[in-house]
């Protein structure tokens, strides 16, 4: 079993492929992976409770964690207890920790 | 360091433009407290993040001087984290891509940045724990 470390940066009411993280989750995820989203920049837009956002809200029933940087919420005002079910605030560190820990890493 | 690592981050984008260079620094810099060997390779537009000429500026729409405005120049943080790592004795290299400094015209960077290739990335990515690579966007 393989780790890894998906890191998505975009947002999907700016970018349409921002998915490709999620599928990619999830295909890993039933091969018996393990898997970590981490949302960085703009890719933490739809992690808003309310947001229109059924790819996270997929991945958090498949029971894959879902790591939002807390900078990027502070910056985007984004209160860290107004966040879907699913979602946690996370430090960058968490990126290298990961890194250091020897996961497989991709940056979208 | 029993548990000291090295990471290679390959990064793409030029400084002042989108936030991923920002993260990148921020990550960088991450690794660079815990007293981690880094490699960073500049890739394309990257090459200017160590761009010694970069000035700060003064901002005239506010009524700021240069002391004022305080402007962040990434040559500056490119300089400070290596001096970070010296201080933990920790390794960084910074290779900034050759043919695109050559194409760019951002051929003076700050001390420690040495020109290379992408041959250069290979080595750093197979001598690393892990790698990270910040793609630009497509």
């Amino acid at each position: 079993m393989a780790s890894y470390l998906l890191i998505e940066s975009r947002d999907p009411y700016d970018s349409n492929d921002v998915w490709f993280c999620c599928d990619l989750a999830k295909q890993l995820t039933q091969q018996g992976d393990q898997v970590t989203v981490f949302l960085v920049q703009n890719g933490v837009l739809p992690t808003r409770a309310g947001a229109r956002a059924d790819g996270l809200s997929e991945l958090s029933k498949a029971g894959i964690e879902i790591l939002a940087d807390e900078f990027s919420l502070r910056e985007r005002g984004i209160p860290s207890d107004r966040l879907m079910a699913g979602v946690k605030p996370a430090p960058l560190d968490v990126v290298i920790d990961r890194l250091a820990g020897g996961c497989k890493a991709i940056w979208h | 360091m029993a548990d000291k690592k090295t990471l290679t981050f390959a990064l793409m984008d030029p400084p002042y433009e989108n936030a991923r260079s920002t993260t990148a620094l921020r990550l960088i810099h991450i690794a660079a407290k815990r007293g981690y060997d880094i490699n960073v390779f500049a890739y394309e537009g990257s090459v200017y993040l160590a761009f010694a000429k970069q000035k700060p500026h003064p901002n005239a729409m506010h009524g700021r001087n240069i002391e004022e405005e305080n402007h962040v120049l990434t040559k500056d943080l490119v300089s400070s984290l290596m001096e970070e790592t010296k201080r933990n004795g920790s390794k960084f290299d910074w290779v900034n891509c050759g043919l695109c400094v050559d194409e760019r015209g951002a051929t003076e960077a700050v001390e420690g940045v040495r020109r290379g290739s992408p041959g250069d990335f290979l080595k750093m990515a197979e001598a690393s724990d892990n790698t990270l690579v910040i793609g630009t966007r497509g």
